[in-house]
């Protein structure tokens, strides 16, 4: 039987085959995964903002796109995954109200997707897909099975990248 | 003073329950002239909860939603959200045209203007009574429409609150009409920092 395991916001859950991870109703926040192919585990990590040090009085390191793609990372790699298989997706950082005159909080999405980006080049993984931006919110979720990372949309559907 | 949201007063929280109450009361009222018909209000839900746990509060983060989303400026900003289910928005939207209910099914550009619209009313009747209370001058932005995922949306207003703790104080009122079966929840979510100011304002 495989599990859907449901990763709530400023969160991330790591598992093996044949589980889902599965994220709801994402706006400007992005959901990263993890993939190790070969070991068949991996991890979703559902970001809300790009830089915990912008922050203040926050104790949840999986909220941040700095801290929180090192924290998902510990823990697959724990479960057996081999860092050089490792590839990452996300999908997410959307604007959902546009405003003439955008503020930084309003770019936010686009801030966080280039935060994830800058994270996982820093420690060296590969991001193998990627469906960002826009102004419609997501579903996301990654099959631990086979890596497929589904994004489902009110508006535009269903896809797999 | 509370910098902390978690260390509120039962007095200050029954103070910012009162906020709510007579900012919801004037917008109800609002509302009721525009559609003619009787709103009926709950006594405003004053809450922290986790971040996650917002979406929860309106039928789930999948739940298709419109919301009208307008920025506060001023002494003590903030973010105001005006949240329908899609359903609900349709019937307000029929009601607000002059069609038949159930006519809409979509919203093009002048059922998204007429909602705009409400919310602005809305909005304005909100802050106006909040400032018969405290006198903190509040002025809403333009207001801004999308129609989506519950969790997507309150995304927008959640952001800002996670850059200073992992909670959000929510001041909500449901809204809900006689017979048209339109239902809707009003957002107050102060910045972290305004708190302070309003609850000052109002001397707790």
């Amino acid at each position: 039987m495989a599990d859907l395991i449901k990763v709530g916001m400023a969160d991330y859950k790591v598992g093996r085959a044949p589980s889902t991870l599965i994220s709801y109703g994402l706006g400007s926040c992005i959901g990263v995964s993890l993939y190790d192919p070969q070991a068949k585990v991996g991890g979703l990590l559902h970001i809300m903002l790009p830089d915990s040090t912008q922050s203040r009085a926050s104790e949840n390191p999986a909220k941040f796109a700095d801290t929180g793609v090192p924290l998902m990372l510990k823990d697959v790699l724990a479960l057996g995954a081999s860092k050089s298989r490792l590839v990452a997706k996300m999908a997410g950082g959307a604007q959902m109200f546009a405003f003439a005159k955008a503020t930084d909080i309003m770019r936010v999405g686009a801030r966080n997707a280039e935060a994830v980006k800058e994270q996982l080049k820093s420690l060296g993984i590969k991001l193998i897909a990627e469906d960002t931006g826009e102004n419609y919110g997501r579903t996301v979720q990654i099959n631990l099975e086979n890596g497929v990372y589904t994004v489902k949309t009110m508006v535009k559907g269903e896809k797999e990248i | 003073m509370p910098d902390d949201i978690m260390q509120l007063s039962p007095t200050q929280m029954d103070a910012l329950r009162e906020i709510g109450n007579v900012g919801a009361g004037n917008s109800a009222t609002a509302l009721s002239q525009i559609i003619n018909h009787r709103i009926d209000m709950n006594v405003p839900e004053v809450s922290i909860v986790p971040l996650g746990d917002v979406p929860d509060l309106v039928g789930g983060p999948e739940a298709m939603v419109v919301g009208v989303f307008l920025r506060v400026y001023g002494q003590a900003p903030g973010n105001i959200l005006f949240l329908l289910p899609a359903e609900s928005a349709f019937y307000l939207v029929d009601m607000l045209m002059g069609k038949k209910r159930g006519e809409t099914q979509n919203l093009d550009y002048l059922d998204e203007s007429a909602l705009m619209e409400i919310g602005n009313i809305l909005a304005g009747a909100y802050l106006n009574a909040l400032f018969n209370l405290t006198k903190l001058s509040l002025l809403p932005s333009i207001p801004a429409l999308a129609m989506d995922m519950a969790g997507a949306i309150l995304n927008v207003v959640l952001i800002q609150l996670g850059q200073m703790g992992d909670h959000a104080l929510v001041i909500e009122t449901e809204f809900t009409t006689d017979e048209e079966g339109i239902k809707g929840h009003f957002f107050l979510v102060p910045d972290p920092g305004s708190l302070d100011t309003i609850l000052t304002a109002v001397g707790v």
